[in-house]
């Protein structure tokens, strides 16, 4: 589902946020990416999503390379991607129903089917009785949550979170990392970066790390 | 060999239908935006509106000038030069002829000695005439066309006319104040026409820039649609229906503000038009004009909208 062959970075300003990185997940299977800050987490998953493009090495997601997207493919491709962040990147003049449901509006789905598929994800997520609610009204669990929905409300293929615990307390990280251990039982593609190594050895799920732009280890070959 | 694998492609959304339907829902949407902000909105239409009313007022004007100027028959006149070897008294039957026509209306004589005098009196060459032993001046005969001879180019048939007649060497018709005000309104004419030209960049700029502003306010949205899988003809078509829409009531408010000049206009003129015993009234709005500030205004708009679009909407990335 997710390849990288011996994927390197380098940002505008010369540094290398990734370097020599291979790595294969399969269709279903959730990994974490951990590593301390500024090991390259986000540099990863904003390749998956094609935030940016490999400078050199090969990223493949869902059969396609993406170094052979062109710009005008970019959007079909985050289409088959979710997204969530630490910071929810909500819009806040917006309801959340109006929030989850961007995604299906931009893909050009019908009203009534996006209402039936927003009201199923808020359902997933648990705030079936926010719809109507401005984001800000809400706390930052909830609003975590309402990214997430609209993440998986159009059911990508694969979703990444980068950070999605961050600011969050333990029971309601616990929650959090629940909810997606249920969407990869439901065979959706997880990859999750995270400072949370306690609470990730506890999941028992692949687990890995990275430091200095480079894969230190990764439970799903050391085994 | 490499093996050649293909991409699989993507699914794209091709149905007519919906793609008519979005468009419907987005251009709303759009003016919804607008109204929620009216006074903003009225301003920028307002200054769209009179950079577009400018020249198609002073169209509107130049073009009444020229209809007036063509239907002016009080200052046409011709002066018939006759031949030198006519005497005074063939001269006056000459004129008579003349006045015979029915598209003459008044003809008068200007015999040898009266022009002399005439020339002596007004040339200030006096003295040097007297040296001459015979008066080199020939008889003329002035001749004001019949009303039914009303534009220019009738006058000049006639004067053509009259020229052909033995004893007439030169009919010269004299329209120098028609003329001069022809050649003002073709100099005005051309004016206008950069104006216009002018004030559309003016209107491009004052939509481009708001259309900018717009991006700017709205930049975070923008990043959130990239980032869910928004095209870039989604993420543009909001912008050029808000400069459409700009666009049309700017046109709308240029026509009102026409429309009210003249009704200003109309009864100043019909009291010019009564003293020169003239039929003339202003005429409304030509299809030119009112084409131009409809089609004109929305097209302006649009472009306007378009090039602030492409300009700006590639520099938003979500990181
Ligand atoms: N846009 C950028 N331009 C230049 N350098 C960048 C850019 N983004 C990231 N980097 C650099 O690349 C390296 C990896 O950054 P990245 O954001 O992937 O780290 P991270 O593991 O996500 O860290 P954190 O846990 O703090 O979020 C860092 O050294 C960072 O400074
Ligand atoms: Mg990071």
């Amino acid at each position: 589902m997710i390849r990288f062959d011996n994927v390197a970075k380098r940002y505008a300003t010369g540094h290398e946020g990734l370097s020599g990185v291979d790595l294969h997940l399969a269709p279903g299977e959730m990994a974490f990416i951990t590593g301390h800050s500024g090991a390259g987490k986000s540099t990863l998953l904003k390749l998956i999503g094609l935030l940016e493009r490999a400078t050199r090495g090969q990223v493949w997601v869902n059969g396609r390379n993406l170094n052979k997207l062109s710009n005008r493919d970019v959007p079909y491709h985050r289409r088959e991607v979710g997204m969530i962040f630490q910071d929810h990147r909500l819009l806040h003049d917006r309801t959340v129903f109006d929030n989850i449901a961007l995604p299906l509006v931009v893909s050009g789905m019908g009203h009534a089917e996006v209402t039936r598929r927003v009201r199923a994800a808020l359902d997933k997520v648990g705030l079936l009785k926010k719809e109507k609610v401005f984001p800000i009204t809400l706390s930052g669990g909830e609003q975590q949550r309402v990214g997430i929905a609209r993440a998986l409300v159009s059911k990508p293929p694969v979703l990444l979170a980068d950070e999605p615990t961050g600011n969050l307390d333990p029971d309601l990280s616990r929650e959090i990392m629940e909810l997606f251990m249920q969407f990869n039982q439901v065979g959706v593609t997880l990859l999750v970066a995270t400072h949370d190594i306690d609470l990730v050895n506890r999941l028992g799920k692949r687990i890995i790390s990275l430091r200095n732009g480079r894969i230190a280890s990764d439970s799903g070959t050391d085994s | 060999m490499a093996k050649r694998t293909r991409q699989p492609g993507f699914k794209r959304n091709r149905n007519p239908v919906t793609w008519l339907l979005r468009h419907a829902q987005m251009s709303l949407s759009s003016l919804g935006r607008l109204s929620r902000s009216p006074l903003t909105t009225l301003m920028t239409a307002t200054v769209i509106g009179i950079a577009l009313a400018l020249p198609s007022g002073l169209h509107l004007i130049v073009d009444n000038v020229r209809q007036l100027s063509s239907s002016w028959d009080g200052s046409a006149s011709i002066s018939l030069f006759l031949n030198q070897s006519v005497s005074d008294e063939q001269a006056e039957q000459v004129r008579a002829t003349v006045a015979k026509r029915t598209d003459v209306a008044e003809s008068r004589l200007i015999s040898r000695s009266a022009a002399l005098d005439e020339f002596r009196r007004l040339s200030g060459f006096g003295q040097a005439i007297e040296l001459l032993d015979h008066n080199p001046l020939p008889p003329v005969v002035l001749v004001r066309p019949a009303a039914t001879v009303q534009d220019a180019d009738a006058v000049g048939r006639l004067a053509q006319e009259l020229q052909a007649y033995r004893e007439i060497d030169l009919a010269q018709v004299d329209l120098q104040w028609v003329e001069r005000l022809g050649a003002i309104t073709g100099t005005i004419e051309r004016a206008v026409l950069i104006l216009a030209a002018l004030l559309a960049g003016a209107v491009l700029l004052i939509v481009g820039n708001t259309i900018r502003l717009e991006i700017q306010n709205r930049h975070s949205e923008i990043e959130i649609v990239k980032l869910v899988g928004g095209t870039d003809a989604f993420i543009r078509r909001p912008f050029l229906y808000e400069g459409l829409w700009y666009g049309l009531l700017g046109g709308a408010i240029a026509l009102l503000l026409v429309l009210a000049s003249l009704y200003l206009l109309d009864g100043p003129v019909e009291r010019l038009a009564g003293l020169y015993e003239s039929g003339f009234s202003l005429s409304v709005l030509d299809p030119l004009s009112l084409f131009g500030v409809l089609l004109g205004g929305p097209a302006l708009g649009l472009t306007g909208a378009w090039l602030a679009v492409g300009r700006h909407l590639a520099e938003i990335q979500p990181e």
